[in-house]
């Protein structure tokens, strides 16, 4: 560990400013790469068993990279299981819950910074007051809702229920509340409907805090498993999460087939990080400081 | 207080804007919620009619059953083992990516990477992890003289299965919430402290701990709420077992209400669930209400 002595020269040197030597620098770098290895691993070991054949995953000890990669799991996956349309499936009902979520909350959340009636407050905290009811203390009734509306096997039954987000409505209110309240007076003014100034004024404006909205409710509805498992039984109707798990249910095991499955289900939710990374930590640094 | 005309048409724009969003939230939300009380005081047939009124004896059974018992244990053990360790890595890990550095976010990239993973994901590769004969775990155990058990077969060490796979799945989130904790914190604090003559480790602890604490407390009640709730990873992992060693309360819900068909039973058990989440949530507004006041 001769890095860790180099920074306290390194501190006495410069007391002032601590810039990095470039020793200090490379050792974090090292361990900046180690441990993003390790947290990354099991993601990094699925990428590499699903370019392994069956026998290869066998042998002892267990293999980290394939001596031989293949993309033959892809092709037996797609055999498998019709795993092309899980995904369909699982990006219809996660854009109609993103569509519905963004209408529902801009709806709702105009109304709670710009318009002024009586009763607001109490019905702002009615929205908050569903944050602090678990979807799973619910699902037996809802179960039987969706069942009695005959929406077992549907996308509706699938998207419908989480359509509307108290958390969202929450996130566009503040960011709302930003828009000077001169541009609303002006609106007035020029003779503008209440329902136009939000399509033409604040909809654009609130952009950034729309998509932190939209990649959220994509990616929590496209990861859900308890309710598609619940609600779909035939196989055409499965979402991705559902429809890969059902492999581990299988006779004989087959670790690359699972493996080329789980690869293709989450690139999907990977990239999306990847390109929504900002407005992604925008929304989870909100519910940590604003509480 | 009495209602103008005037009061009353803001209050029907008003409510038309809220409508939509307040209809959904009725019709599965609230209204859910109040059968799941309901549906507790009856008994259903295995369709869910209800047919006879049955006061309060789900909730006596509730009491008396060793099942929901042991279940209550099982979900307090996985609480106990997913959310303080998961916290702590979390912050280790969120301080070494916080550092002004050249490509950092490539790193903080990869190590929040499991933000984006899906339960299901995660317990499928986790499940390969942790197999006895192929898993490379145990093979890494081995190669440090260590004899790794049966992860999933031995009641005591499934729940720690269990709970190893939760932590990873949340070490994304938790990272991203300690960084932006981290990143509030003024760097002339830490030039005083480094004036006082303040070094690594007591800095870390009087002064990067202490400034954090809100974050933290908000991922000790957001991360045990997630753990109250999780269903996938024990579904995936070991179904509730072995023996009932990882049936926590969620599960016990699913068992009950969509494989025996109890549903009135099932619904005294989400009444549990939803009280325990109710107060934990009420802690934290009360918390943050607090912390508001101070600034």
């Amino acid at each position: 560990m001769s890095v860790r002595a180099v920074p306290r020269t390194g501190a006495i040197a410069l007391p002032r400013e601590r810039r990095p030597l470039p020793v200090r620098k490379f050792g974090s770098y090292v361990l900046l790469a180690v441990v993003s290895i390790l947290v990354a691993f099991p993601l990094l070991l699925a990428l590499s068993y699903s370019f392994m054949s069956e026998s290869e995953i066998a042998t002892f000890p267990p293999p980290v990279l394939p001596m031989h990669p293949s993309l033959d799991n892809y092709q037996k996956v797609l055999g498998a299981i019709p795993i092309v349309r899980y995904l369909l499936n699982s990006f219809i009902v996660s854009t109609a819950v993103v569509i519905g979520q963004l209408i529902t909350a801009s709806l709702a959340a105009y109304a709670f910074s710009f318009l002024v009636f009586r009763g607001r407050q109490v019905l702002f905290f009615l929205f908050l007051s569903t944050l602090m009811i678990p979807w799973e203390a619910t699902i037996i009734p809802n179960y039987m809702t969706i069942r009695t509306l005959g929406w077992l096997d549907t996308y509706q039954g699938l998207a419908v229920p989480f359509m509307a987000t108290a958390f969202g409505t929450f996130l566009l209110r503040q960011a709302f509340m930003q828009i000077p309240r001169e541009l609303w007076d002006a609106a007035r003014i020029d003779g503008s409907t209440t329902f136009r100034f939000l399509r033409e004024v604040v909809i654009p404006l609130a952009r950034p805090a729309l998509g932190t909205v939209a990649i959220y409710g994509f990616l929590s509805t496209y990861n859900q498993y308890f309710w598609p498992l619940l609600i779909t039984n035939e196989t055409l109707m499965r979402t991705t999460q559902v429809g890969i798990a059902q492999l581990r249910f299988e006779e004989s095991l087959r670790w690359g087939l699972v493996m080329a499955g789980v690869i293709m289900v989450a690139v999907p939710t990977l990239a999306l990080l990847v390109l929504g990374q900002r407005q992604l930590i925008r929304g989870l640094t909100a519910g940590a400081v604003k509480g | 207080m009495r209602w103008t005309a005037r009061d009353l048409r803001s209050l029907a724009v008003g409510l038309a804007y809220l409508a939509p969003a307040l209809f959904i939230f009725v019709v599965f939300v609230f209204i859910p919620l109040g059968r799941t009380f309901y549906l507790s005081f009856y008994n259903t047939r295995s369709t869910g009619l209800v047919t006879t009124f049955n006061g309060i004896d789900h909730y006596i059974d509730l009491v008396t059953s060793q099942t929901f018992r042991s279940g209550l244990v099982a979900t307090g053990l996985f609480a106990l083992y997913t959310v303080p360790l998961g916290i702590a890595l979390g912050l280790i890990l969120a301080v070494l990516l916080n550092q002004r550095l050249r490509g950092i976010s490539v790193f903080r990239t990869m190590m929040a990477s499991t933000i984006a993973i899906s339960a299901a994901v995660g317990s499928l590769i986790w499940l390969l992890l942790f197999n006895p004969s192929l898993g490379l775990l145990n093979y890494v155990l081995s190669l440090a003289g260590v004899r790794g058990p049966e992860w999933l077969i031995q009641p005591t060490i499934a729940i720690i299965a269990v709970s190893i796979t939760t932590i990873w799945l949340t070490m994304g989130t938790n990272i991203i919430v300690l960084l932006a904790g981290l990143q509030g914190i003024p760097e002339e604090i830490y030039e005083a402290a480094r004036l006082d003559g303040a070094r690594g480790a007591r800095m870390f602890t009087r002064i990067t701990v202490p400034m954090v604490s809100p974050s933290l407390f908000f991922l000790l009640v957001v991360d045990t709420v997630a753990v109250l709730q999780a269903f996938t990873q024990i579904h995936l992992l070991t179904r509730g077992g072995p023996v009932d060693a990882t049936r926590t309360l969620v599960y016990s819900i699913y068992l009950d209400a969509f494989q025996n068909f109890q549903f009135g039973f099932a619904s005294a058990e989400s009444v549990v669930l939803f009280v325990l989440v109710l107060i934990l949530t009420l802690i934290q507004f009360r918390f943050v209400e607090r912390l508001v006041h101070y600034q």
